[in-house]
């Protein structure tokens, strides 16, 4: 053991020392100058594979059109694009190393979620700061809804540009809603009726009636398509003025319908467990198999759209109906709504480490103009832009998007920006699976306010 | 008589429940890319060849696979090299502490092909300007692969007859020359399975390639691979299943030759 | 303890002549300890850089707080053992070291040794295409990449679709779900048995018939012959074997590619533990700590096996 010890010490000294060498060699990169000003943008999309679309509008049409913007300014400014493809974790730990070391893209993505935490690590910083007041007046801040807004706001300072944002309904399958005598235009008003729907389902033959997600195999798509909208629908938050609800009643309520719906044979248990169960979830749905699925608008557009979805639907305009989701009874929702919803969305800043930040700017706020949005959306890749003016020409033809965007998004809510909720998201998702494995909501309830003591730092941030 | 025949019978049985076992998890990937809609069911094929077409468009997936043999073939060449130098010399002379220091790097080469290593890894890349280059990635590979081809090396060298060398030495030649001209060709099927061992590590190692190669153009089809996943985290199993053949057959294609060539065994040097 | 971690004896028994050639020195070559510690400094270097120093600085990780993001991130504090105390009283911690032991045995030591060494031994006399055939299939089945495999048995084993389920005609049945780590350990098994399989086919090559041939005279059954002729003859081999397998599949993280550690953490062993903890929760310090901890249970694994297997000499 002595040996191992000596011989281990040794080696390290051999290490730091082969090390210090190999760091006096490299100093090469700190110059910069000259004319040509190089900018980079990355997004978690890539040419050929995931988000490709996005990945396409980025290379094909933003970068010629912004340097020919410049150069027509007398600049002489190339851009280019480093795409990625994988999970998001994986790309939001490669994203932070870079960040860390003071590398990376002049132009990043990130999901709206982790703005607090990358804020609090210094990765990213208020815009003002970075590149100077012409952040704060940019022209499309009057175009983005307060809430929006929000999305990219931390501790009262701006430190990105909203991308968009998005919205929760009910969908369900008109067909075995006719099959079960319910009606095509159903809008549940209270989490009765969507029971009493599912139990209807079911007599009518419906494999899986409801398919409300649960359990940490679908990770974050359980907190946002299932256990926070059902905590808002029971008048609840997960956090309220500072404090976080621990096993409060809007938290029993929530579990108290994963009970009702996956003890009473409304749902398919096993599914919430499978490692790729929300693409079953999603396939099931498609092959006329579930009733009344929750998810976001991602679902209509990008799962069962008929042209390009991953689990086509070519009958979606007949057979597809959504709907609001319900508070557990009307007015008893949070801040007293009869319905209620939850959003997320994408940002855009500009790395602090950028040699241009001024110029990278420019190529965010380009990313995000009126004519850029126009072109990014065109050809059936509409989504919710954040901007007002944009909205309002693209979404015409979209009935779906014009709904959540009219209907949802006013009365929509948003998770807190900040650092420990993605764990707090884990818990959350950790009470459904237990719920869903036959515990008692009550003690699920007991078993999160327990783990949330401990990820918020005490009791005393905890409210019952 | 009887005794044998049910012996026999047995032995075959026996002999068709491993190739099914071996054999049944890979007849999806023999299917599946001839299939125009895939699922998850193994069915006869209607061979089309769309899927290939989908893939020679992909802008990455092709040059993915140049990547990935840059850095296979690298690592294997550096990691062949310096193990059989090192596992020689350990072999036929007691430096001190040799045990020792063999067993706790072999030990040690866990943590770093662990997750956790990821950030120390990174950063050492940065520090020494390796990020974003093969050459980085190979070094940092082999270093994690080194201690279990010393190990694996040694063993072999230890079963090699000494007798050869010392003649070799007799005529007159070098250490460097007796290790190249008398010793390798006795382990030379070791060294061909460490060749192959390496390869098949760093084709499929997705994280470190993800986590030091920014440019898409230098990235690996491990990486590649990953990415033929939808916003929603669905793969696309036309695709999937198309690029995961490709993916795989120049590792095989490698093995064969390797095994055709040197022959790919343990300790082939010391058959009588 | 010193003498414990020195290897088996490296002259292992070749054939009937190797007692003559132990005569000679084993410094054949004339190499010295200077040449020799020329030949060893490459591949040390190399392994001091991108080894031994970034493995140390996961040990000291392993003693801060540190975060991937958040205000841990900027500004890290020395915890000491808090990490350590912290795994040890985590149940999940406790619960990962246990599946990730049934995984070994299950997996490494009984599967894939087990089947390794009949498939060697059924095989040891063949020639011709049947045996290429079986082994190219195992060794198939160890080349390919672990991305491309694991999707494989995740369609392989598929509840609704799955070939297994087809076959035995179970549509339905939930292996990954209900049987999680079954799944793995037959997985892994597939995965690695090719390794076994030829060190224990070469092993097997360096037993001299006429041991064999002897016994059987003497009316030893097969069982007798194994333990009495082969197993003395082989006994180094199954070190090496042992000691690199259990470590590989200690740290193994495909498992995740197939159950994504569920349902539920039911299968959810160390390397997919802090794979979770470290990328996914960006709790480096943490996930440091507990590769620690994995290292100390590796090193206690590979002290074992030297005893059980150095104890009868």
């Amino acid at each position: 053991m002595v040996l191992r010890k000596r011989s281990m010490s040794v080696a390290a000294v051999v290490a730091v020392s082969a090390l210090g060498l190999a760091a006096c060699g490299q100093s090469s990169s700190g110059g910069g100058g000259g004319d040509a000003i190089e900018l980079t943008i990355t997004q978690n999309a890539i040419a050929g594979g995931k988000n490709a679309a996005a990945a396409d509008h980025i290379a094909n049409w933003v970068i010629p059109k912004f340097v020919e913007a410049q150069k027509a300014k007398g600049k002489d400014v190339s851009v280019k694009f480093v795409p990625s493809g994988v999970d998001d974790e994986q790309y939001k730990t490669k994203l932070s190393l870079d960040l860390k070391s003071g590398k990376g893209a002049d132009v990043i993505d990130i999901d709206g979620i982790w703005a607090g935490e990358f804020a609090e690590a210094g990765y990213i910083k208020p815009l003002a700061d970075v590149v100077g007041p012409e952040a704060e007046s940019w022209e499309g801040w009057q175009q983005i809804p307060e809430a929006v807004q929000g999305l990219a706001t931390f501790e009262d300072k701006k430190y990105a540009l909203p991308v968009g944002t998005d919205g929760r309904v009910l969908y369900f399958n008109k067909t075995l809603f006719g099959k079960a005598g319910l009606p095509a235009d159903w809008q549940p008003k209270s989490w009765q009726e969507i029971l009493d729907a599912g139990a209807k389902l079911k007599s009518s033959g419906v494999p899986v009636p409801i398919q409300i997600n649960a359990g940490t195999a679908m990770g974050e798509a359980t907190s946002m398509q299932g256990v926070l909208p059902l905590l808002a629908g029971a008048g609840g938050e997960v956090q309220q003025d500072g404090k976080w609800s621990g096993a409060s009643q809007p938290m029993k309520d929530a579990l108290g319908l994963y009970q009702k719906i996956y003890g009473g044979g409304l749902g398919d248990p096993k599914l919430q467990q499978e490692a790729k169960g929300r693409d079953k979830s999603f396939q099931q749905f498609a092959e006329g198999k579930i009733g009344i699925l929750m998810e976001g608008d991602y679902f209509w557009r990008g799962v069962v759209n008929p042209k390009d979805g991953v689990a086509k639907m070519a009958d979606r305009d007949q057979v597809v109906g959504y709907a609001k989701i319900p508070a557990i009874e009307a007015g008893k929702g949070v801040r007293g709504q009869d319905f209620v919803s939850m959003s997320g969305g994408a940002l855009r800043t500009v790395n602090p480490g950028s040699k241009h930040p001024k110029e990278a700017f420019e190529l965010l706020a380009f990313t995000l103009s009126p004519e850029a949005l126009k072109e990014e959306t065109k050809d059936g890749n509409v989504r919710i832009t954040p901007r007002t003016d944009v909205n309002k020409e693209i979404l015409a033809g979209e009935p779906l998007l014009t709904y959540i965007s009219d209907e949802v998004l006013p009365l929509t809510a948003y998770r807190p920006p900040v650092a420990v909720y993605p764990q707090v998201s884990v818990a959350l998702q950790e009470a459904t699976a237990a719920v869903v494995g036959g515990t008692a909501p009550d003690q699920a309830a007991a078993e999160y306010a327990k783990k949330l003591e401990g990820i918020v730092g005490g009791a005393g941030n905890v409210a019952s | 008589m009887t005794r044998f025949v049910a012996g026999r019978i047995g032995f075959y049985t026996l002999i068709a429940v491993l190739l099914a076992f071996f054999t049944i998890p890979l007849l999806w990937l023999a299917t599946a890319p001839f299939t125009s809609d895939p699922t998850y069911e193994v069915r006869v094929p209607d061979f089309t060849f769309e899927n290939f077409q989908m893939i020679i468009d992909h802008p990455y997936a092709l040059w993915s696979l140049v990547n990935s043999l840059v850095l296979s073939i690298g690592t294997a060449l550096l990691v062949v090299v310096l193990s059989a130098l090192a596992a020689y010399a350990l072999s036929r002379v007691r430096l001190p502490g040799r045990d020792a220091l063999l067993y706790a790097l072999l030990l040690l080469s866990s943590i770093i092909t662990g997750t956790a290593a990821m950030v120390p890894l990174f950063q050492l890349a940065i520090e020494l300007n390796l990020i974003d280059s093969h050459t980085g990635l190979i070094l940092i590979l082999s270093g994690g692969l080194l201690p279990a081809a010393i190990f694996m090396i040694k063993d072999f060298m230890d079963s090699t007859p000494k007798s050869y060398e010392e003649s070799a030495r007799v005529f007159g030649a070098s250490p460097l020359q007796i290790v190249a001209h008398v010793v390798v060709p006795l382990v030379r099927p070791g060294l061909a399975t460490i060749a192959v061992w390496t390869v098949a590590n760093v084709w499929g190692n997705f994280l470190m390639p993800y986590l030091l190669l920014s440019d898409v153009e230098k990235q690996p089809a491990a990486v590649i691979m990953y990415t033929l996943y939808t916003e929603g985290g669905q793969a696309n199993l036309k695709v999937l299943s198309t690029f995961g053949l490709l993916y795989s057959i120049p590792v095989v294609l490698m093995y064969l030759f390797v095994s055709k060539k040197y022959g790919f065994r343990f300790h082939g040097g010391i058959k009588r | 303890m010193a003498q414990v971690t020195s290897p088996p004896d490296p002259v292992k028994v070749v054939d009937d002549t190797t007692t003559a050639r132990r005569r000679y020195s084993s410094d054949a070559a004339g190499l010295g300890r200077l040449r020799a510690g020329a030949f060893v400094a490459p591949a040390l270097a190399l392994i001091a850089v991108f080894l031994v120093f970034p493995a140390l600085w996961v040990i000291y990780l392993g003693l801060m707080n540190y975060r991937l993001t958040g205000l841990a991130a900027a500004d890290p504090q020395f915890v000491g053992l808090d990490n350590f105390l912290q795994a040890i009283t985590d149940p999940n911690f406790w619960d990962s070291t246990w599946l990730t032991f049934q995984f070994v045995l299950g997996s490494a030591v009984i599967g894939q040794v087990v089947l390794g060494f009949t498939i060697a031994w059924m095989l040891r006399d063949w020639r011709g295409p049947l045996k290429r055939i079986v082994e190219g299939l195992v060794i198939l089945a160890w080349i390919l990449p672990s991305a491309v495999v694991s999707f494989l048995w995740v369609a392989l084993l598929d509840r609704d679709s799955g070939t297994l389920n087809a076959l035995l005609g179970i549509e339905g049945f939930a292996w990954l779900l209900d049987h999680p780590m079954l799944s793995i350990i037959i997985f892994n098994t597939w995965r690695g048995t090719a390794f076994s399989m030829m060190l224990y086919g070469a092993a097997l090559g360096n037993v001299p018939p006429s041991h064999l041939e002897s016994a059987r005279l003497a009316g030893a059954s097969g069982w007798q012959q194994l333990r009495d002729v082969v197993f003395p003859h082989i006994r180094g081999h199954i070190l090496t074997n042992l000691l690199l397998i259990s470590l590989w599949t200690f740290n193994d993280f495909s498992p995740f590619l197939l159950t994504a550690g569920g349902p539920d953490g039911k299968s959810e062993v160390l390397a997919v533990h802090v794979y979770k903890t470290a990328l996914q929760s960006g709790d480096l310090g943490y996930g440091a700590a507990i590769s620690t901890v994995i290292l100390l249970i590796n090193l206690v694994v590979a002290v074992f096996y030297l005893r059980l297997l150095r104890s009868k000499k």
